[in-house]
């Protein structure tokens, strides 16, 4: 959705000018606007699937993505259409940037029928062809290869195809991910590794669990280039994530960005909290918020007014709210849907 | 007005403790603010606000115990709030779970869906004499020829031809884009397969053996087994994994095992371990024009072995079929792959003595034909299973408990199995023919079966 919108709102939303004079690039304002509402989007969502997951209507495992909006947003307005994307399971995010429809995405988080897996996935477990999206994995570092194999496909069909492959902190320690970029390199595959470190793995900080913190180094000894970005900027991705499809739409292999970015929420709903201090999440909170950030910007530039981010907000509450609606007021799987999609 | 309900902090909390408030009535909270202290069985968790609003009303004091998930415990007033949602009036919204088990039969699981297409050996084929070496090399460069999404992966299959030289000749025909030599690195090369599968192409991942496969398991097994399911049927992973399987000769404990049961148990996965040459063949097309994930088990020692093979441009076989390969009456000895070989020799033995084994072969493990297992055991009344895997829920005792539940009153005797035995295998050379099934032991299964001893 972000690229399409970006690439729309880029071409005929043009009403707000600049209105402090500012030289402001018509095509940028509409596409900060684009990654403000985008972002608003998956911040109100989580937000609802963690009212939801209160009520007992969501069950399971639940991994939030708020604060880390800015990443997914910046990230796939750098993409095609015809490229993938593939994430572990802090994917709710990772979806609505994909374009897939909130209500379906929501319809499984609640396991009905309507939902992208038919109630059969959840929240970890979700996929869909249509927008390019590889799921959504529950086992940490285990999409890594996948997402390797699914670029290796591209560079076998020479589609032109880049596969995004997302995954955390956590999961860059995996041995797998070592062995992912090796076969990357070896074989100039046009994949991404974008590492959302968000400074912890479940509860576990980098510091206590990676020898290297500089998670962007970590392909050195691959020859994979590597950056590190501040994942709380979404224009700041944006220009990254240009830069790195770029070099692996090229030709030239694999490229690895380091997004430090941060989860005001616990790991799962069910978090004690006791890894980290109250005014560590405050202080994010407060003064780097991704998308208090951009509104701020917004207005400042004179590209919306106050008012408009409140419409916005608005908008987006209803979509989310319908969502909720559609998820809670489908009918869950038929019995029947126990022994389907096993085998083709 | 918004009702503030008692969160659920975990996956089994049903109450808990209201152990704090942070709030008091009238104060004014914005989204992240801490609410209250929630104490649960596990831990003591702090609750955050999710909207902004004033504290109208604390219904639920501090300390109260035993408080029900969902039951309101504040209210929040939002200021000039366009209240445009029932979830707003989240008590409203009561957790409907149907009980179909009440209404509804249970499910049935299905018959078991592995037969595609194929046919066996027709009549008046003109038959050839190969190695089911030759038989697997040929198989995956016919479906290479007719399909470019098809390509072959692993360690050493390239420029070194093969570590058990299945793969030969392959690299001069196809090229390096599609024969393609691997760092050693099971997880990852298994994980690039099942994504190139994911992304539209048909990998052959070769493991130089099974017992390499198990730094891989995971990649089968949640990766490629679980997808279409996870995905409501909109994925799919048509990929299959091969190499050896089984003991091997004098390689010891962990390089000599066999891994047929593992793989027989997960839904998802296709499972075949032939033993002929033209099984071999037919079974290794149907496996890589199979729209699922295929486990295709090999044997190291019956790679030389030499068996008539149709010739035929297209010989392809259905999975899921077992086959009877000589009829008897007395009793049913049950194999798969080299352990095929065993029971041949023991009927051998046994006809001598007068009496008739009917022997099956199964080739394929999941789905078990135990169709055709039950009809002959239905025919001869007793039944041997035989495989060199480990006694323990192994494919043996499946076979006997299907027997058992669906043939129990034309038994004459309890079925008995064979296999190898419970210990990792050894590497003096005489403690390892004890480890394995003899034709000896089978001969005294069966006449112990038939009360002939």
């Amino acid at each position: 959705m972000a690229r399409a919108e970006a690439a729309a709102a880029a071409e005929n939303d043009v009403e707000h000018r600049p209105a402090n004079g500012t030289n402001q690039d018509p095509a940028a304002a509409a596409r900060l606007k684009a990654f403000y509402r985008d972002m608003l989007l998956i911040r109100r969502f989580e937000e609802k699937a963690g009212q939801l997951y209160g009520m007992g209507l969501i069950g399971g495992f639940c991994h939030l993505y708020i604060g880390q909006e800015a990443v997914v947003v910046g990230m796939q307005a750098a993409l095609k259409p015809e490229d993938q994307v593939i994430t572990t399971y802090r994917d709710h995010g990772h979806m609505l940037a994909c374009g897939m429809d909130p209500g379906g995405v929501m319809a499984e988080l609640t396991g009905r029928a309507s939902g992208y897996s038919r109630g059969k996935g959840g929240s970890m477990h979700m996929f869909s062809k249509e927008k390019n999206f590889f799921g959504g994995h529950g086992i940490v570092g285990a999409n890594v290869p996948i997402g390797t194999g699914l670029a290796f496909a591209n560079r076998y069909k020479n589609n032109g195809a880049v596969c995004l492959t997302y995954f955390g902190d956590g999961a860059s320690n995996q041995g797998q991910v070592f062995e992912s970029f090796n076969m990357a390199e070896l074989w100039k595959l046009p994949c991404i590794y974008i590492i959302e470190n968000n400074q912890y793995a479940m509860g576990t900080a980098v510091k206590r669990s990676t020898s290297e913190v500089h998670m962007y180094k970590r392909g050195a000894a691959h020859n994979i280039p590597g950056e590190a970005v501040d994942g709380m900027d979404v224009e700041a991705v944006y220009a990254a994530g240009r830069k790195a499809v770029e070099w692996a739409r090229s030709g030239n292999g694999p490229y690895i960005l380091e997004m430090k970015t941060y989860r005001y929420r616990g790991h799962s709903m069910s978090d004690p909290a006791k890894y980290r201090t109250r005014e560590e999440v405050q202080q994010m909170r407060e003064q780097h918020d991704p998308i208090d950030t951009v509104g701020v910007r917004l207005v400042r530039d004179g590209i919306v007014r106050e008012e408009d981010l409140k419409a916005f907000d608005r908008d987006v509450r209803q979509i989310i709210n319908r969502a909720a609606e559609f998820a809670t007021e489908s009918p869950e799987p038929g019995p029947d849907e126990l022994y389907t999609d096993v085998l083709k | 007005m918004t009702q503030i309900l008692m969160p659920a902090l975990s996956p089994t909390m049903e109450e808990g403790k209201l152990a704090k408030w942070h709030v008091k009535e009238g104060d004014a909270v914005k989204a992240g603010d801490i609410l209250a202290e929630i104490e649960t069985d596990k831990a003591t968790m702090e609750f955050e606000a999710v909207d902004e609003g004033r504290i109208a009303k604390i219904l639920v004091p501090e300390g109260a115990e035993g408080v029900k998930v969902n039951e309101p415990i504040a209210e929040l007033t939002q200021e000039g709030e366009v209240s445009d949602a029932p979830p707003a009036r989240a008590a409203a919204v009561a957790i409907k779970v149907e009980t179909p088990a009440a209404k509804a039969p249970l499910p049935v699981a299905p018959k078991s869906n592995g037969h595609a297409a194929g046919l066996e050996i027709p009549e008046g084929v003109e038959m050839v004499t190969m190695t089911v070496r030759d038989a697997l090399r040929d198989a995956m460069a016919e479906e290479m020829r007719r399909d470019d999404t098809v390509f072959l992966m692993g360690e050493e299959v390239a420029q070194y031809q093969g570590a058990y030289k299945i793969s030969q000749g392959l690299l001069e025909e196809f090229g390096e884009r599609r024969v393609i030599d691997t760092p050693i690195t099971e997880q990852g090369f298994a994980g690039l397969g099942v994504g190139a599968a994911f992304g539209g192409l048909k990998p052959i991942i070769e493991f130089m053996t099974f017992n390499f496969a198990m730094q891989a398991m995971d990649q089968i097994v949640n990766s490629a087994a679980k997808t279409l399911y996870m995905s409501g049927g909109q994925m799919g992973c048509p990929i299959v994994f091969r190499g050896p399987n089984g003991p091997a000769a004098r390689v010891a404990a962990q390089h000599s095992q066999d891994f047929s049961a593992w793989y027989a148990q997960i839904p998802g996965l296709k499972v075949i371990s032939p033993y002929f040459a033209a099984d071999a063949k037919g079974l290794l097309k149907a496996a890589i024009r199979d729209p699922n994930p295929v486990v295709f088990l090999e044997n190291e020692i019956v790679y030389g072995r030499s068996f008539p093979v149709p010739k035929m441009d297209d010989f392809v076989l259905p999975i899921g079929k077992a086959r009877v390969i000589r009829q008897g009456s007395h009793i049913t000895l049950v194999a798969h792959s080299i352990s095929v070989g065993l029971i041949m020799e023991a009927a051998d033995v046994l006809a001598k003595e007068g009496i008739e084994a009917e022997l099956i072969d199964l080739r394929t493990l999941r789905p078990l034909d135990t169709d055709t297992v039950v009809e002959s055991v239905k025919k001869t009344n007793r039944i041997v299973t035989v495989e060199q895997g480990w006694p323990v829920c192994s494919i043996g005792a499946e076979i006997a408990a299907v027997v058992v539940d669906q043939a129990f009153d034309y038994l004459d005797a309890p079925p008995l199995r064979i296999t190898g035995k419970d210990v990792p295998m050894p590497y003096a050379a005489n403690l390892e023919r004890l480890a394995l099934p003899t034709v000896d032991e089978i001969v005294a299964a069966a006449k112990s079966a038939l009360y002939r001893n």
